[in-house]
């Protein structure tokens, strides 16, 4: 029943974060889904437009969903419109989670809305912990205020083009990658963002000697049944919504590089 | 402030120095530390050191009328700053100023070549450290130019 008829969840709160991203905590309506863990996304679907899957950006204990939504079409346009009081449907948790057992140090890279994925993973973090983000502008940063509070995980922010406001630092995220303290036989790499930053970041991180088993990225393809049945998001042997969308690097890597699958 | 330089063996860095030729380039090298604001070099002014950021953070600018002094590149902790010192006319290209306290190793740089000449073997080292970190540079300025994070992608 979860998987297929969306479960009616009503937006309680929506947050703005950026001129295009906002995030929006749902509440069900009556029956509520499983528990999703960070790195799983819902399908959301907007009423009478049609459904998209969006990440879990937050996984509060008290069965709130939280999505972060970047307005890109017409499904993510009008869910990113949507008031508190809305009813969207959801369906999920679906996909596979940042795995985090056994970690030493955990090095979380974001490029843009790829943050939203892996906020989760910053909260609270049990060890030592360092998220290196970029975003477009100063303007296009996600959670910025969230970020400046934390004071248990270290945080190099850089964008691509700074304004006269912007103290941090200008540049993309591989660069504090080549230069940043790490032990690479400590450190667990989680990546996402658009597919040839996490291809750069994963190189840069291989050339530092962190081996390949210990990064992690997200993919992102054209997921529609959630469960592995219709193919749309099938890339080479991964049907992504079940088999990622969190995958090895190793299964990963030769499937970043094709043109076409 | 200034204080001489003592090693660079703990720069990542120079990591394939030999313990012999760190102490060499150290030989030409201090320690400064800097204020935020402090201009470290003009376009066109001669470029005649470089520096290795220890702690804190280096902006590379231009001016571009009339949207004045633009930022195009940050330099964090281990990175390099000043490239234009390697070939003539020796003059940089772009401008620096220093954002936050920054401490750094400051390297002569015309002590820096005659040293590489006189010693192939560690002029090899310092080019391969160079284009290393000349690449990383290329290719990250080249992912800057595909605009990845676009809205829409």
């Amino acid at each position: 029943m979860t998987t297929w008829v969306p479960t009616p969840y009503q937006v309680v709160t929506r947050t703005v974060e950026t001129h295009d991203s906002v995030t929006l905590a749902l509440r069900p309506v009556a029956e509520s889904l499983p528990r999703f863990l960070p790195g799983q996304f819902a399908m959301l679907y907007a009423h009478g437009v049609g459904e998209v899957p969006i990440s879990v950006s937050g996984v509060p204990d008290d069965g709130t969903l939280v999505h972060t939504v970047r307005a890109v079409g017409a499904v993510s346009r009008a869910l990113h419109d949507a008031l508190p009081g809305t009813v969207i449907g959801v369906r999920g948790p679906f996909g596979t989670t940042w795995r985090l057992d056994g970690v030493e140090d955990l090095l979380v890279v974001a490029g843009g809305i790829g943050l939203a994925p892996l906020r989760p993973v910053l909260d609270h973090p049990s060890r030592r912990t360092v998220l290196v983000a970029g975003a477009r502008t100063p303007q296009d940063l996600l959670y910025a205020d969230e970020l400046a509070k934390l004071s248990d995980v270290d945080v190099v922010l850089t964008v691509d083009r700074g304004d006269h406001d912007w103290h941090g630092r200008v540049g993309f995220v591989t660069e504090p990658l080549a230069s940043i303290p790490l032990d690479p036989d400590r450190t667990t790499a989680l990546l996402c963002g658009p597919e040839p930053m996490m291809r750069f970041c994963a190189r840069t991180l291989l050339g530092r000697g962190v081996p390949a088993e210990r990064i992690q990225v997200s993919l992102e393809r054209n997921m529609q049944c959630g469960i592995g049945l219709c193919g749309h998001c099938q890339l080479g042997p991964l049907l992504v919504c079940r088999d990622g969308a969190v995958t090895g690097y190793p299964t990963a890597e030769p499937l970043l590089l094709a043109k076409e699958l | 402030m200034t204080t001489p330089m003592t090693g660079l063996d703990a720069l990542p860095l120079l990591m394939n120095l030999s313990h012999t030729q760190r102490a060499a380039v150290a030989g030409v090298s201090r320690i400064e530390t800097y204020e935020p604001g402090t201009r470290l070099f003009e376009e066109g002014g001669l470029a005649d050191q470089c520096w290795v950021v220890l702690s804190g953070c280096v902006m590379i600018d231009t001016v571009v009328p009339p949207r004045g002094r633009i930022v195009v590149q940050s330099i964090g902790p281990g990175e390099l700053v000043g490239w234009s010192w390697l070939v003539p006319p020796y003059r940089w290209h772009f401008g620096a100023t220093i954002v936050s306290p920054t401490r750094a190793a400051v390297v002569d740089t015309g002590a820096l070549r005659a040293l590489a000449d006189e010693d192939p073997a560690l002029g090899y080292q310092l080019s391969l450290i160079l284009i290393n970190a000349l690449l990383n540079r290329l290719q990250a300025t080249r992912m800057r130019l595909l605009d990845l994070y676009r809205n829409p992608s």
